[in-house]
Parts: C-alpha cells; sequence; structure tokens
C-alpha cells in the first residue's frame, strides 16, 4: 500500500513549517509510530534542532561533484531502514547532478511506493502555476518547483501560518538567518508587502486543497482546457495559467503544438507532459484550422495562448475561427 | 521586475487614505484567532501571544476568558494581570469601565461572540471591542468562524445549527491581523468545510491589508492573488452566459466577479434596460456592477480593469458578417493588444 503524504505548507522561510513538521514526527513517535528524520536541514535554528532531539536520523549520501562533496537525502538507506514514517525536509530540492533524480519530490514518491508513510515541507512559492505570478511581485524567478499534481496527491495539506510583523520580527532578532543574510532577504521576499501577499496565496491554495479533498467535481458541464503551445518563451506561462485554471476547474488539460516541432517546441511539450497535460503535435498549414478541429473533436471547452505579437497573429485567426468555445489570451507578460 | 509605480494619486482616494492614516494613528490595533472548531487551541495560542508580549515589555491585561479552561491556558492566565468580566442576570459582560480605567496596551479578550444582556448600553461584545480600539487600546481576540454574521447561514447548513450569537464579517475586514488556528482534519468533511471558510475569509482580511498598505504608501501594485474577473458586457452580445460562466469561475477560485457596460450615446432605451436588467442579475449572484462613462471603451473597460485590480477580462465578439475585415480597429483585438498583465478570455457570439 503507499504511504501517505502530509506536506507542511508555508509561505516564506521563518514561519515555522520544520518545527511543525518535527512536533508532528515528535508526537506520532510518542503514540508508537516508528519515525526517522530522511532529511533535516537545521540552518543554525536553535529551537527546531531541539525537536529532532530522540528521533533517529538517517545519515546523509555523501556525493562528489566537482571535486566537491555534497549531501542528499539517502533514500536506499530509508528503504533498507524501512519506517513507517519519514520526514523529510524541503521538498522543492534539486538534487546534485549524478544523484538517482533530479528532484527530491521524486525521491519523495520512491518512499511512498514503498509504503513509507512521508511528512514534508514547501513554501507556496515553490508551486509550478504560481511561478509567474511570484516572479511579477518578488521579482525572483524560483527554480525549483513542485508540479500541482504531486501536492494535489497529498493526502493532507496543513498551512504553517504566521503574520508577517511577527515573521518579520523574528528575522530582525536573527531567528531565521544569520545576520549577514537576513539583511539581504529583507531586500528580497521579506518585504511586507511581499510577505502579505505571499501568505494570502498560501491562503487559499490550503482552502482549495481543502476544497477538492472535501468535494467531488462541481457540477455542470465538464471542462477541458487546451493550452496552444509555439514556440515563444512565453508559452511556458501559459501552460502554468492553464494547468491553474484547469485544476481549479478540475478539469482535463491539453496541449498541442501545429508543425513540426523545435528543440524550443519539445522543451515545452515535454514541460507541459510533466504537468499532466496531454500533449498532441498537429500537421496542417492552417494552423488556427488544425487546433479548431482538434478542439471539436476533444470537446475543448476553453482553448489558452500567448498574448499576440502583431495583428496577424494566430490568436486573431483563431477567435474568427473558435465559434463555440472560449479563447483566453493570457495576459502575462515577459 | 516588479510593477511598482509611484502614481498620482486621485484627491478623494487621498482624502479617504489621510482619514484612514489618522484613525489608524490613535486606534489601537485588532487581531483575531480564527478557528472553525472548539479545542483547536484558540485560547492557548491567544493567551500566550500576551505572554510573549509582556516579556517584550507591553501592558497586557486579560479582560475576558471562557469559563471552562484546560490546565495549559489557566497556566498562562495565571501568568497575566485580569480584569474579570462582570455577571449580569448571568451573562458575563466585559467590565468596560475598569478596563479603560486601567487603559493598557493590549487588552485580550477571549471570545469575541457574546451577546449583552437585553437593556445593556451596547448590543454585543464586538461593539464594546470597537470601542476600547477606538480609545487606543490594541485587541486580542478569539472568534469561531461560525459566528461570523455572513457566514451563518452556510455555516448552519453544514452543521445543522445556527449560531444565535453573531459578528459582522465587516468587523472582521478591519482586523489589522488574522490568525487561522488550523488544526489539521482527516478529511472529516463537515470540519473540512468550515475550515476552508476560516481560510477563505482570512485571506479575504490579509487582501484588505494589503491593498490598505498599497493605497496608504502611494502604491499601485498588482499582485493578483485574488482573482477578479471583469465581465464587459453589450446589448448585443450572449451576456448572460458570460456572467453564469465568470460567477462559476470566480466562485471555483473563490475571486470575485465584476460587470460593467459602457454608457455609449447610441444606446437605445431599451439596450439600457436590457444592461441594466443584467446588472441586476449580476448583483444577485454577488458580483459588483458599473457603468462606465463613456469615452474611448477600450480605455474605459482598461481603466476600470486597473482600478479593481482585474486579473481576467470577459469579452464577446461576434463573428457575423465579415469579421475579419472589420478588424481595424475591432475593440476587442485593441483590448487584446493593450492588456499586458491581463488575461482576456473572450466568448463567440452568434
Amino acid at each position: 500500500m503507499r504511504g501517505r503524504l502530509k506536506i507542511f505548507l508555508g509561505y516564506a522561510a521563518g514561519v515555522g513549517k520544520t518545527y511543525q513538521m518535527l512536533d508532528e514526527g515528535q508526537a506520532r513517535a510518542k503514540a508508537g509510530v516508528d519515525v526517522v528524520i530522511g532529511y533535516f536541514e537545521p540552518h543554525k535554528r536553535i529551537d527546531t534542532i531541539a525537536k529532532t532531539e530522540g528521533l533517529e536520523t538517517i545519515a546523509r549520501r555523501l556525493i562528489e561533484y566537482r571535486g566537491t562533496k555534497l549531501e542528499e537525502m539517502d533514500v536506499s538507506a530509508i528503504l533498507a531502514r524501512r519506517p513507517q514514517l519519514a520526514l523529510v525536509d524541503e521538498l522543492p530540492h534539486t538534487n546534485v547532478p549524478g544523484s538517482e533524480h533530479e528532484k527530491r519530490w521524486e525521491d519523495v514518491i520512491v518512499l511512498l511506493n514503498a509504503g513509507i508513510d512521508v511528512y514534508t515541507t514547501m513554501n507556496i512559492q515553490h508551486l509550478e502555476s504560481l511561478n509567474d505570478q511570484v516572479h511579477q511581485f518578488t521579482g525572483v524567478q524560483v527554480r525549483e518547483t513542485v508540479p500541482d499534481w504531486f501536492m494535489r496527491e497529498a493526502d493532507e495539506v496543513v498551512l504553517v501560518d504566521l503574520t508577517p510583523g511577527a515573521l518579520l520580527n523574528r528575522l530582525d532578532r536573527g531567528a531565521v538567518y544569520a545576520t549577514e543574510k537576513a539583511a539581504k532577504a529583507r531586500e528580497n521576499f521579506f518585504k511586507l508587502p511581499t510577505l502579505v501577499a505571499l501568505r494570502e496565496l498560501a491562503l487559499r491554495q490550503t482552502a482549495q486543497e481543502v476544497d477538492v479533498r472535501a468535494h467531488a467535481a462541481p457540477e455542470g458541464p465538464q471542462e477541458k482546457v487546451l493550452a496552444v503551445v509555439t514556440e515563444s518563451p512565453a508559452t511556458a506561462m501559459v501552460i502554468r495559467r492553464a494547468r491553474r485554471v484547469a485544476s481549479y476547474l478540475m478539469a482535463e488539460a491539453f496541449a498541442v503544438y501545429v508543425g513540426s516541432p523545435s528543440g524550443e517546441v519539445d522543451k515545452h511539450l515535454s514541460f507541459a507532459r510533466n504537468l499532466h497535460f496531454e500533449t498532441r503535435v498537429l500537421s496542417g498549414e492552417d494552423a488556427a484550422a488544425a487546433i479548431v478541429d482538434f478542439a471539436h473533436r476533444n470537446g475543448i471547452t476553453q482553448i489558452l495562448i500567448n498574448r499576440p505579437v502583431g495583428r496577424r497573429d494566430l490568436v486573431f485567426r483563431l477567435l474568427q475561427l473558435a465559434k463555440d468555445f472560449q479563447v483566453t489570451v493570457v495576459g502575462h507578460s515577459l | 521586475m516588479p510593477t511598482m509605480s509611484y502614481t498620482r494619486p486621485d484627491p478623494e482616494k487621498l482624502l479617504r487614505q489621510i482619514e484612514s492614516d489618522e484613525s489608524r494613528q490613535t486606534r489601537g490595533s485588532l487581531k483575531i484567532f480564527l478557528g472553525y472548531a472548539s479545542g483547536v487551541g484558540k485560547s492557548f495560542r491567544m493567551l500566550d501571544e500576551g505572554r510573549r508580549r509582556k516579556m517584550r515589555g507591553e501592558d497586557v491585561v486579560v479582560a475576558a476568558t471562557q469559563k471552562e479552561r484546560p490546565a495549559a491556558v489557566e497556566c498562562l492566565i495565571e501568568k497575566l494581570e485580569s480584569i474579570r468580566v462582570k455577571l449580569v442576570d448571568g451573562h458575563p459582560v466585559l467590565d468596560m469601565d475598569a478596563i479603560l480605567r486601567r487603559h493598557p496596551q493590549v487588552a485580550i479578550i477571549d471570545g469575541l461572540a457574546y451577546d449583552n444582556p437585553p437593556g445593556w448600553r451596547t448590543k454585543s461584545r464586538w461593539q464594546d471591542v470597537d470601542i476600547l480600539l477606538k480609545t487606543g487600546i490594541s485587541v486580542i481576540t478569539s472568534l469561531n468562524i461560525k459566528y461570523v454574521e455572513e457566514l451563518a447561514e452556510p455555516v448552519a447548513k453544514i452543521t445543522g445549527r445556527r449560531a444565535t450569537v453573531t459578528v459582522p464579517q465587516s468587523f472582521l475586514l478591519s482586523a489589522d491581523e488574522i490568525v487561522v488556528v488550523d488544526a489539521p482534519v482527516e478529511l472529516e468533511h463537515q470540519l473540512a468545510d468550515l475550515r476552508e471558510m476560516a481560510l477563505l475569509l482570512a485571506a479575504d482580511v490579509v487582501d484588505r491589508q494589503l491593498q490598505n498598505y498599497l493605497s496608504s504608501h502611494g502604491l499601485e501594485h498588482s499582485y493578483g492573488a485574488l482573482e477578479r474577473i471583469l465581465v464587459c458586457i453589450t446589448p448585443r452580445g450572449d451576456a448572460e452566459t458570460m456572467i453564469r460562466r465568470a460567477q462559476r469561475q470566480a466562485a471555483r477560485f473563490h475571486g470575485e466577479m465584476h460587470v460593467c457596460y459602457v454608457d455609449q450615446p447610441n444606446l437605445s432605451d431599451d439596450d439600457k434596460r436590457k444592461l441594466d436588467q443584467l446588472m441586476a442579475v449580476a448583483r444577485s449572484m454577488g458580483g459588483k456592477t458599473e457603468v462606465l462613462a463613456h469615452e474611448d471603451t477600450v480605455t474605459a473597460i482598461r481603466r476600470h480593469a486597473k482600478e479593481i485590480d482585474a486579473t481576467q477580462i470577459f469579452v464577446g465578439h461576434s463573428n457575423r458578417d465579415n469579421w475579419w475585415s472589420r478588424l481595424r480597429g475591432n475593440p476587442v483585438e485593441r483590448l487584446i493588444l493593450e492588456s499586458e498583465g491581463i488575461d482576456v478570455r473572450v466568448f463567440p457570439h452568434a
């Protein structure tokens, strides 16, 4: 049987995700569950480190990369140890090249498939479909992301909440980062309006996660969403936006490209597949006609597409042909 | 890059801002611990914050506690100064005279949603709290989601019981800080619904804080954390479908629906009647409506979208005639080209 996954979701470093995860791990251990720490990032936070006391920690694996020794979670060692519950910090982490999986969330899937329950931590800004929005208001392009379906498959998502005022206090007291790093953080994520906005996103996402677990799909016609892939780098934004819309509407998601795919297009298509889109490459002289035909045959209700670059853009041709579905021009700018 | 920009504030906005700044300077701050079930630890969290604030040198007084108190809560209360509630005909009532005389920096009031006895100066405890805030006392308080007036109906549907005392949502939205005391629930549907409501209410309070911060700092900034759909209707399109879809999507995203039309001189009386009926329908669905003064249609829509911080604009367009040939200067096309940063969703009209 697959293990159960619980995500402790926060909106910034220092809100107390790891602390709460360890606290609940301790409680489970006390209740007789066999708990190990699979990966833990101490960050020199004394209170948090104290919470690991009495819990067994699986030693990290040393991986040599370009002459440097780096440490990663030792998945094989955890599998060999076979605990009932593993605590795994920092879910969005990218492993050192040469590791078995590129991402820590992929390691977590291995543990879950082996029947081990996992508690893990992440911040809202690492959710793939929010990447552009977060970039827009923080100026930071988050590189380490977790696909939305991974969070959707979690058995439970718990919000670890703290008011931004209290978080900034913690930061200033040096409870989050060392002084130098704290000052730098103040210039980036740790601005009051940014934290407030991230917190709002986390609250809304948690509400949504509660919603989909408690209720069946909404009434009304089943929606199907189609993202149009082009060469443009902005396609990634269309895919993320389509992902978000599809998740909220509990709709199926498709991505299509018309023509013979270049390397860029292949990247977009594989990105879409990673986010659980069904992808297709269509042929046809008239791209708009091919897309509309595909949409008809597959019962698409909404098409999402890049902003036009000129007046002769595919968008306008598509609008002309789209008689029975809606076309959304995704507004994000590069 | 963040799209933050300084803009010349409009005079009315400025006035509102000055007024709100003034009231904020003298008004105490309100912090609410919001829960969705009893026994999730609201009282403990609240009093623990009181303890920490006292340690940091703030002048904290406990002005109301719950009747039943677990040992851990009792232990915290003992560490703090208390002004006991008065019992009037068996109703616990804040001892307002004593609190105002003592005038602490922070008053801890467990249980915001009490009614005062009939004939008392104020009907409800939240009104007493409002008075304390006005005199500059900050208040930390706790509330169960089931006592929020606007949520009484949906909560009653879930729990089968209707709360007899309520606090208006507008009072909660004025809070400076809100914390959801989020006890994890293992997929128990009834609690899950209440938990969702609490999270969304908190998100609304947080959204209000963000808007206040931005307006008081003269910043215009789009965060788009809340989905706001602006539906632009015309007398000839299938406006009803657009409104229905927008309402459904707004509900799914827990966002807002706004509906507008541009008051053009060529609108007949019949057209206006039809549009106003549609606006009424939108309002009955919880939408906000606005008739935009005539100027260039696209400019009017874009300005309104910016004002309400819209994330999506819904428009209709017709495929009739040789639409393609009339494309030059087509408003839908222009709207798409000029609405950077906002999704434009185009609905086909027969």
